[in-house]
């Protein structure tokens, strides 16, 4: 296991020198995006979609991953002739604040008056919510010129930004797609991060989060973390399919270091591979302000417990999408949020997908969830004049 | 090339469309807010849309369906017309559209006050049981009837609150709805002639065709 992560890689990037004012008050002095673009933006800038990456995603949407050489994250999805066609769309997609793939996060140099010119944010960076990451969104889009955006697609923490996006920029959203996502986070979902969190602060080398003045990472911890965190994204029945009880005979010594434990499930040595590849592109501190972000985040809060309230008088065309096997963000969630836009008399599509593949549906292969998009934003077109 | 692309599907709408769904789509205004309740795969949202500029929006219970509608880029939610009329404010709509739906749904005189409340008018078709084929079957043989309406046996019919076009407009009497226009066709959708009889309308209309609006 190599967990170092390679830092020297150049992301597109901007860098903004007014930095942004956070939700907890403190004002990042700087804000730096790294973002990538696909497809042309046409002359009346109006084609323009913008992707938001769940909590481990980024900003490799389409593309090869310069650090892992994995596709990008949804090539099934953003892509020539798919769903969100770069023919025809401008897609733009950025690693979020807090992220570690060449945004402002605590992986940044400290540049607050505290900081000295050379150590990192670490645990001091302050906290940030998902209102924060949108605002952050919010300067890269006008940055590139664009007023109003065709679209905001996004799945899991990507659909809470949509939904946020809805809500704080009525006015520049033509179009809301949030995927199997909620108007806030659950208690189940809160205390599913905070099992990985508390796995993380137990690696002895996470160092009270100073890590990177040893240069040894909490790799175990944060594998841990991806791995619980791992299973609530499947569903018993894919899990089943996947692996069964199937057994590899031979690994176990390699895997546990303890004879006694026997052969190895499949399962468990699946698990183990994704915690051990997470750790090469993820870094421990952002993935404890990421997940603290999506557990602040509830949308009706801000709006005197009336999530209607969020959605009132908006313009946006709405498409909810959930999975019929996804349980850490449920169809009831998706269908609270469809019956407060209803409230709020906005304009709305909603559909649950059938399908056995959980909360990582979104990510697969699922036809009628392909259909359903690009329908939705077929019909979107019809409605804005950009044919 | 888009306005050619649009006729042609306004003209497949058109040919496919179901006579009820036609005859209703006459009862509304161009330019109005419409909801569908039980639109299917939508095609009487897609046809105002197209033909009469409203703003058509459809809520659907069969989850296939509801894919279907999306994918041809309609707004229609899925959604169950007990349950989810709820959730709209007072007025949403200029019309609210129910086809062949109210004998289905689990407490019709709910739904129907719910839809007059959320809309201003409703449009309402149903099956008419007091045909005479309906009526000769179960003299004749005292047995549920089975017609090309009522096509499915008791045991596995959706239709649990089927009515008759007298018993509709005494509901909408004792409920204290006015009824603006009302006809009663056959299958094909040809009005039936006796329009002015609700007494020969309920007897050889196969489906009744209401527009109402509250008192």
């Amino acid at each position: 296991m190599d967990p170092t992560i390679d830092i020297a890689i150049e992301h597109t990037h901007v860098r903004f020198a007014d930095g942004l004012t956070l939700e907890c008050g403190t004002h990042l002095p700087s804000l730096t995006l790294a973002y990538r673009t696909y497809g042309r933006l046409n002359e009346a800038r109006s084609n323009a979609i913008l992707v938001c990456h769940a909590l481990t995603g980024d900003q490799y949407v389409a593309e090869r991953h310069p650090l892992t050489g994995k596709p990008g994250w949804w090539e099934l999805v953003v892509g020539p002739g798919r769903p969100i066609d770069t023919e025809r769309f401008f897609v733009i997609c950025s690693n979020v604040l807090g992220g570690c793939m060449g945004s402002t996060g605590p992986r940044s140099v400290r540049d607050d008056a505290a900081g000295d010119g050379s150590a990192l944010w670490g645990i001091d960076f302050p906290p940030i919510t998902i209102g924060d990451m949108v605002r952050a969104q919010k300067k890269l889009v006008d940055y590139l010129g664009i007023r109003r955006l065709f679209a905001v697609v996004g799945g899991s923490m990507g659909g809470m930004q949509v939904l946020q996006w809805a809500a704080s920029y009525p006015d520049a959203v033509f179009a809301a797609v949030p995927i199997a996502a909620a108007a806030h986070h659950s208690a189940q979902n809160i205390a599913f991060h905070e099992v990985g969190r508390q796995a993380i602060f137990a690696d002895p080398d996470w160092q009270g989060g100073r890590y990177w003045q040893s240069g040894r990472v909490p790799a175990r911890g944060l594998a841990v973390a991806r791995m619980a965190a791992h299973i609530t994204y499947l569903s018993e029945k894919a899990l089943t399919r996947k692996f069964g009880r199937r057994q590899r005979p031979g690994e176990a010594a390699a895997g546990s270091g303890f004879p006694f434990f026997g052969d190895i499930f499949e399962v468990e040595s699946y698990l183990r591979h994704q915690g051990s590849t997470f750790v090469k592109r993820f870094d421990a501190n952002s993935y404890l302000t990421i997940t603290r972000a999506m557990d602040y985040f509830d949308l009706a809060a801000d709006y005197n417990g009336d999530l209607a309230a969020a959605f009132r008088h908006s313009q946006t065309r709405f498409c909810l999408v959930s999975f019929s096997s996804d349980w850490l963000f449920p169809t009831a969630e998706s269908r609270a949020i469809a019956q407060a836009l209803n409230r709020a008399g906005a304009n709305v599509s909603f559909v649950e997908i059938k399908t056995d593949k959980g909360h990582d549906a979104f990510l697969l292969d699922e036809p009628d969830f392909h259909r359903t998009l690009a329908g939705f934003l077929a019909g979107c077109r019809e409605h804005a004049g950009l044919l | 090339m888009s306005t050619v692309r649009q006729r042609e599907a306004i003209r497949y709408v058109a040919k496919n469309m179901r006579v009820d769904l036609r005859l209703i789509a006459e009862m509304i205004a161009p330019g109005s807010r419409v909801l569908d309740i039980g639109c299917g795969d939508g095609t009487l949202i897609s046809y105002l849309f197209h033909t009469k500029g409203c703003d058509a929006r459809g809520i659907e219970i069969d989850m296939a369906e509801v894919t279907r509608a999306i994918a041809h880029g309609l707004p229609v939610m899925h959604g169950d017309a007990d349950v989810d009329l709820a959730y709209y404010p007072d007025g949403a709509f200029d019309y609210v559209v129910l086809s062949r739906t109210l004998q289905a749904v689990g407490r019709p005189r709910e739904v129907l006050r719910q839809m007059l409340r959320i809309g201003a008018r409703a449009v309402i078709s149903f099956p008419n049981f007091g045909h005479w084929q309906v009526r000769w079957q179960l003299l004749a043989h005292g047995k549920m009837p089975l017609t090309a309406i009522w096509d499915r046996p008791w045991y596995e019919t959706p239709n649990i609150h089927p009515c008759t076009i007298r018993d509709f407009f005494e509901l909408c009497e004792t409920d204290g709805y006015i009824v603006e226009q009302w006809l009663a066709a056959d299958e094909t959708g040809r009005r039936a002639p006796w329009r002015r009889s609700r007494w020969l309308a309920n007897i050889f209309g196969q489906q009744g065709l209401f527009l109402l609006r509250s008192a």
